[in-house]
């Protein structure tokens, strides 16, 4: 959000540094000063978290790919030294591995908040798409990651979503085929594809660093979001982020540290398949292959579907149909807060989520996947035909007059004791 | 534009909607910069294909002198799972009485004939061998291995192969019957050398 610069640097070296590279000036803009909504809610902390999730997934990641051994012969081995014998080495490893899982926790809570109080609508379309593109970059992250490990899940999770590709031998015949030996680099899933994957696993955190910052610039240009979905009108509406909202966020993520703990201490297997501490076997597949939990619902999707192709294209679009929601969501509200109709399917939609996750957990037999069939036509359905339809149809509720009103009622006036920091930001 | 009065020498210059050299220089050197970059990347693509030592030609020779009809085998071949059953008369009836026009996968994909032959149970093995299947023990639909081959495992409801992935089932002739597999399991080029040995590849 576009407000006059207060940054005042006092030494002699600041005022230098901030003539020739004003990054001081920069951080105390966008982040000590900077306007923001003064009703925002804890769903609005995942931001923060989800920053800090990727520092500790690129710290404990570097460090870890100073141990491991990218081989099929040294791979598994080399990641029990790292839980035996390297020092600290337990617990870089299940920082890493629990560190994925509540990276995917957090940024699932934040796409659902996003999507909740509207905010991918104008003006905020190109913030929503770079974050459907770090989604994404996580989702191949993840995936490439847990390929390492090199146990069993790890092998067949590699062999069944590269072989993915060969769908399109039905598209053009051959070039399938073609496509995966050229991920592979060889007939079947060994030495060159476990290398390359780690090759990409360490750059790709990288790019999701990479666009994180452009998903902030692009938050700071229409500022944030709230839970009222109303455009700010005033200096009344903001508070500054610091000191409100880094305390806020530092104790939201505290908790979640707690959470982070509690899993990574008592139960780092909780989530993992025990299957994945066998050694990768190219002759045997596991009984019952399954993706990590946060890969469950796409999983589903696929397998919903009889058709190889189709089954492909239904999981692919599972995820890139986010990228549209910006203008299938026809309503002139952005907060469901107002939504009395969306409101239904909206909720019907994060069960719809959760289900898929529990059936793709399943296998595909029976009922699993007659449910399964339901729920993957619920999912597409809510975004290609509720959202256009029920935005045309339903009358919003009323909206209060401004952010402040929301807050305080509507007849309040400003509490007599404002702090310093609130006067200093009305006087701006 | 109004038409606006000016001295010839002018107009060359304000004909702006006419190309001109520096135009065609623009377009000439932003062209040559393109496909001297997608040269310098094709390297950089390629370099992720099978390397020479994949390529190199491996073969596999087999002795099917010991297994007796009933059994079944799995050898190794470019990193993949062979399949080699010998079966029993009824497997080979039951796998004969199928129609063609019946099966989901109308093509025997057997790399030894044309590429348009139809999956008989004659085109999945070789003539004066019946009892032998010869195959890729990978399932057509994502590359799991399927179950069949150990004496105790599920092989689905036609008595052949059962993937536990998703559920695909391969009939005694290893062809596509029941799942989301799009095609029979592939049986690679392969040559007897003599009455009870094989070379694969």
């Amino acid at each position: 959000m576009a407000h006059a610069s207060s940054y005042q640097p006092t030494s002699s070296f600041g005022q230098w540094l901030d003539a020739r590279l004003p990054v001081g000036r920069v951080m105390h803009d966008q982040f000590m000063t900077f306007p923001t909504p003064r009703n925002l809610n804890y769903w609005w902390t995942f931001g923060g978290i989800l920053t800090f999730m990727l520092a500790v997934q690129i710290a404990t990641g570097v460090v870890l790919a100073m141990h491991y051994v990218p081989t099929p012969e040294g791979a598994f081995d080399s990641v029990e030294t790292i839980m035996r014998d390297v020092n600290w080495g337990w617990l870089l490893r299940y920082s890493h591995a629990v560190g994925g899982s509540m990276f995917f926790l957090a940024a699932y809570i934040h796409t659902f908040r996003g999507l909740y109080y509207g905010s991918y609508k104008a003006p905020r379309e190109v913030l929503w798409i770079l974050g459907v593109l770090i989604l994404l970059l996580m989702i191949a992250t993840a995936f490439m990651g847990y390929s390492l490990v090199w146990g069993q899940m790890s092998f067949w999770a590699v062999t069944v979503i590269t072989n993915l590709f060969s769908s399109l031998d039905a598209v053009i015949p051959g070039l399938g085929t073609k496509l995966v030996q050229w991920i592979w680099g060889g007939f079947a899933v060994g030495a060159p594809t476990l290398n390359r994957l780690f090759s990409l696993h360490y750059l790709f955190p990288f790019l999701i660093a990479g666009v994180v910052v452009l998903h902030i610039w692009a938050l700071h240009v229409p500022g944030n979001n709230n839970p009222t979905g109303i455009d700010v009108k005033g200096p009344r509406d903001t508070v500054p982020f610091h000191p409100y909202y880094t305390i806020k966020d530092g104790f939201a993520l505290l908790m979640f540290v707690l959470l982070f703990a509690v899993l990574l201490f008592y139960a780092p297997n909780l989530l993992g398949h025990s299957d994945n501490y066998i050694p990768a076997n190219p002759l045997q597949t596991p009984p019952h292959i399954v993706p990590e939990w946060y890969f469950l619902p796409f999983y589903a999707v696929l397998r919903a579907i009889p058709n190889k192709l189709m089954g492909v294209i239904a999981l692919i679009s599972s995820i890139a149909i986010l990228f549209f929601v910006p203008w299938l969501d026809t309503s002139k509200v952005r907060s469901t807060r107002y939504r009395p109709i969306y409101k239904w399917f909206f909720w019907v939609f994060v069960v719809t989520a959760i289900v898929l996750g529990y059936l793709g957990s399943q296998p595909p037999e029976g009922w699993y996947l007659i449910f399964g069939r339901i729920f993957t036509a619920y999912y597409f359905l809510f975004f290609l035909v509720v959202m256009p339809v029920v935005g045309l149809l339903e009358k919003p509720a009323k909206l209060p007059g401004s952010i402040t009103e929301s807050v305080l009622g509507p007849d309040e006036p400003l509490p007599l004791s404002v702090p310093k920091a609130r006067q200093r930001e009305q006087v701006l | 534009m109004a038409d606006t009065d000016h001295s010839p020498a002018q107009s060359p210059l304000l004909a702006e909607d006419e190309p001109t050299r520096r135009d065609v220089i623009l377009v000439a050197a932003a062209g040559f910069a393109a496909v001297g970059a997608a040269a310098a990347l094709w390297p950089l693509l390629d370099q992720m294909n099978p390397d020479q030592s994949a390529l190199s030609v491996a073969t596999t020779e087999l002795d099917l002198a010991d297994v007796d009809p009933g059994q079944a085998i799995t050898v190794m071949w470019r990193g993949k799972p062979i399949f080699v059953r010998h079966r029993t008369d009824e497997e080979i009836a039951a796998a004969k009485a199928v129609p063609v026009d019946d099966l989901p996968d109308a093509l025997a994909r057997n790399a030894n004939l044309p590429d348009d032959a139809p999956a008989t149970d004659e085109n999945r093995t070789t003539k004066g061998h019946e009892g032998f299947l010869i195959m890729i023990g990978i399932c057509t639909h994502l590359g799991c291995i399927p179950k069949g081959q150990a004496p105790g495992d599920n092989k689905g409801d036609y008595d052949g192969w059962f993937c536990p992935c998703h559920g695909s089932q391969y009939d005694t002739a290893g062809r596509i019957r029941k799942g989301p597999a799009p095609q029979n399991l592939a049986i690679p080029p392969y040559a007897y050398t003599s009455d009870t040995k094989v070379k694969i590849g």
